[in-house]
């Protein structure tokens, strides 16, 4: 028999094999965290720097002129930018409702039901996420030059201001939010127990009403996440908004091209920055709603 | 059709493109009985239940509820309710609200709601949890949930598909008894799906016995367990030793076997089987009996070697080896402390088992019933 009774194994390794086990351990997790602090530099440096110089006192941009808020003051006076303001707005909010409801609808019948050329609906649904939006922005072009819809405005009056929002804007944001809706509800009731339909039918709720009592409610997170999604994607638009708008039809995105085109100044650092404040409050508040589902923890993370 | 069935089955069948997930099944469950559906994974139990509950259509056959035909009725028309396997309580909705739902869609009146949640919710020992979320309950109390969802619409019938499923053994065992004493109380018929025989002999009334979208055989827990109409009840319920064999004649009303490991026995005759027909033999370990020595001539008594003595508590399992690779397994009650084995390893031992304690098989009829899920159509 065996007269060493197995004495911990550390005792019997050579030393010097610990100390090059510890090192190699130190050194990489010094890589890791050195490596992550690179990330962040990389990924966030760019909107510090343009923050910070929202507020130069200088017409150049490199040289800075002492903290100002002088810039954020030219915005609120100028018309210009209450209008594009205003079209992105217009733009974001009716295109937004109207994916949101399509979106779902088409989720739904994804993930609900069976039908022909199901197959083929999955594959178009994301068609619009995976080609790139200048090819979306040149179909979408072509086919309001064909199909007559042309650039035709809609004109109404919001807060003492005459809007004329083409048709075609809207219509394109409808087009791409779609999917990126689709996507996130649909996420959400791939996870939704279908016994739950069930059991409501089971007491004796019909059709509409387990949609309206159980389906509805269930899904309310991904639809409120797919919402604001769409709602950022509008704002943030530029490629699809400049191609199908015609010329002199501004939002903040197509304003801000325009303006860039002048050279840059510290007038565009500050509608920019607002713009990355407003897309963090949204996605901050997509968060906030989703975690608030509560009992009906929401798994789309998007974000 | 009679109404005093709750539910009855008229030669059922339901298909799923090539598959056939219940064939021909005809069954019949009067007022108030605890039935159950037992048999092995995707003998086509939920399928019989969800049919019942509308959730499938039947390809043939009728389902009347209450000696009403249920055609093509929708599951919310249905005087039945169903208490899921994953219970499937809205996770959105609070206790109260879970348990409220289906009189709120009968749009019965919010004080009596009020009164018969209440009363539900006493009755599966869950008062004071109405506020709460399902995700704040233990397995056990969405289990009482779910019942009390469902009873509190005074269904006509309750379809329960594997409820105590994912409760641990203790809790399991608790559920069994408690939900057969609330059957008891309410009076409800209960249609209930398990692949635990243990459970289903404790609980049922009745049991339908079921393999492969067929039943075998229905019967109260006795009848399944003593006298089983084939090798596969036999089999799946309980434990029981098998031993083949030819029939060579009557003798005192009882069927005489000539075993192939030899020796020659005499069973009841459960049905009528030809002369020189081969036969299995089956014996529930626990009617046999074991004793040091050779034969004294007894009737059904055969010689062995015990191969193997094993433990178990309550009692001692013996294997003993008959010849020609035959095992017969023994199991005698340890009923005093200390006693010891009635024989060890090695030992010549006989073993006997009264006339009643077998049944006879006809191998022919088990390997039709065997090939009828293929033939039937
Ligand atoms: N929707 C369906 N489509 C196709 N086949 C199905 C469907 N539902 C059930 N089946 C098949 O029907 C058979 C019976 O299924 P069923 O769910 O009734 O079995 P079960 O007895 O409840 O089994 P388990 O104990 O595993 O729950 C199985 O072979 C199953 O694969
Ligand atoms: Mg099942």
């Amino acid at each position: 028999m065996s007269s060493s009774p197995s004495a911990p194994e550390a005792k019997q390794r050579p030393p010097h094999r610990d100390l090059r086990g510890a090192l190699r351990a130190h050194l990489g997790g010094m890589l890791l965290s050195s490596h992550a602090v690179l990330l962040y530099i990389f990924l966030y440096l760019p909107i510090v720097v343009l923050v910070v110089f929202s507020f130069n006192d200088s017409r150049f941009l490199a040289k800075w002129g002492g903290a100002t808020f002088r810039w954020y003051g030219e915005l609120a006076g100028d018309t210009q930018v209450a209008y594009a303001l205003w079209n992105s707005l217009f733009i974001a909010v009716l295109s937004t409702f109207i994916s949101t409801v399509i979106g779902t609808l088409a989720a739904m019948a994804m993930e609900r039901y069976r039908f022909h050329g199901q197959l083929a609906m999955d594959a178009l649904l994301y068609l619009p996420i995976i080609i790139p939006d200048i090819a979306m922005a040149i179909m979408l072009l072509i086919w309001f030059n064909l199909s007559g819809v042309g650039f035709t405005p809609w004109k109404v009056e919001l807060f003492g201001l005459r809007l004329a929002v083409p048709y075609s804007v809207i219509i394109g944001h409808v087009s791409f939010n779609i999917s990126f809706v689709a996507i996130v509800v649909r996420a959400r009731l791939a996870d939704m127990d279908r016994a739950l339909e069930e059991a409501a039918q089971d007491l004796y709720a019909n059709s509409w009403q387990t949609f309206r009592r159980v389906l509805l409610p269930m899904m309310m997170p991904g639809i409120v996440a797919g919402a604001l999604l769409a709602f950022t994607l509008s704002m943030d638009d530029f490629v699809i908004t400049f191609f199908t708008s015609g010329a002199g039809f501004n939002t903040l995105t197509v304003y801000v091209f325009g303006l860039v085109k002048k050279g840059v100044t510290p007038k565009i650092n500050a509608i920019s920055t607002l713009m990355v404040v407003f897309s963090l409050a949204l996605v901050g508040l997509a968060r906030l709603l989703q975690k608030g589902g509560e009992g009906a923890p929401v798994d789309v993370d998007l974000f | 059709m009679s109404a005093s069935y709750a539910v009855e089955l008229v030669s059922v069948t339901k298909r799923f493109g090539e598959v056939v997930a219940v064939r021909d099944m005809t069954l019949r469950i009067p007022d108030g009985e605890f039935f159950s559906l037992l048999g092995p994974s995707g003998c086509g139990k939920t399928t019989t239940l969800r049919m019942i509950g509308g959730f499938e259509m039947p390809s043939r056959g009728e389902i009347f509820i209450g000696g009403e035909p249920q055609g093509y009725r929708p599951p919310y028309q249905r005087p039945v309710n169903t208490v899921f396997q994953s219970y499937a309580l809205f996770p959105h909705m609070t206790v109260y609200e879970n348990v409220a739902f289906g009189l709120e869609m009968r749009g019965v009146s919010r004080e009596d709601i009020r009164r018969r949640v209440a009363e539900a919710l006493d009755m599966v020992r869950l008062a004071g949890m109405e506020r709460r979320r399902p995700s704040q309950l233990s397995g056990g109390q969405q289990q009482r949930v779910a019942l009390a969802r469902a009873l509190i619409n005074r269904p006509k019938v309750l379809l329960l598909d594997e409820p105590l499923g994912a409760l641990d053994l203790k809790l399991r065992k608790a559920m069994q008894l408690e939900l057969k004493q609330l059957q008891h109380r309410v009076g409800i018929t209960f249609v209930y799906v398990t692949h635990d025989q243990e459970e289903a002999l404790t609980m049922s009334d009745r049991i339908a016995v079921m393999n492969h979208g067929l039943v075998l055989q229905v019967g109260t827990a006795e009848e399944i367990y003593e006298h089983p109409n084939c090798r596969f009840v036999a089999d799946f319920i309980g434990e029981t030793n098998f031993l083949h064999g030819t029939i060579a004649g009557r003798r005192q009303g009882a069927l005489e076997v000539t075993l192939d490991v030899g020796g020659t026995v005499l069973a009841q005759a459960g049905q009528d089987i030809g002369r020189g027909q081969p036969v299995t033999l089956a014996v529930r370990p626990e009617r046999v009996r074991l004793s040091p020595g050779l034969p004294g001539g007894e009737v059904n008594a055969l010689s062995g070697t015990v191969e193997d003595v094993v433990y178990t508590g309550v009692a001692t399992t013996y294997w003993v080896a008959l010849g020609q690779g035959e095992r017969l397994m023994v199991r005698q009650q340890n009923e005093q402390i200390g006693a010891g084995p009635v024989a060890e390893r090695g030992e010549k031992v006989t073993v006997s088992w009264p006339v009643d304690a077998a049944s006879v098989f006809a191998q022919a009829s088990e390997a039709q019933a065997q090939a009828a899920p293929e033939a039937g159509a």
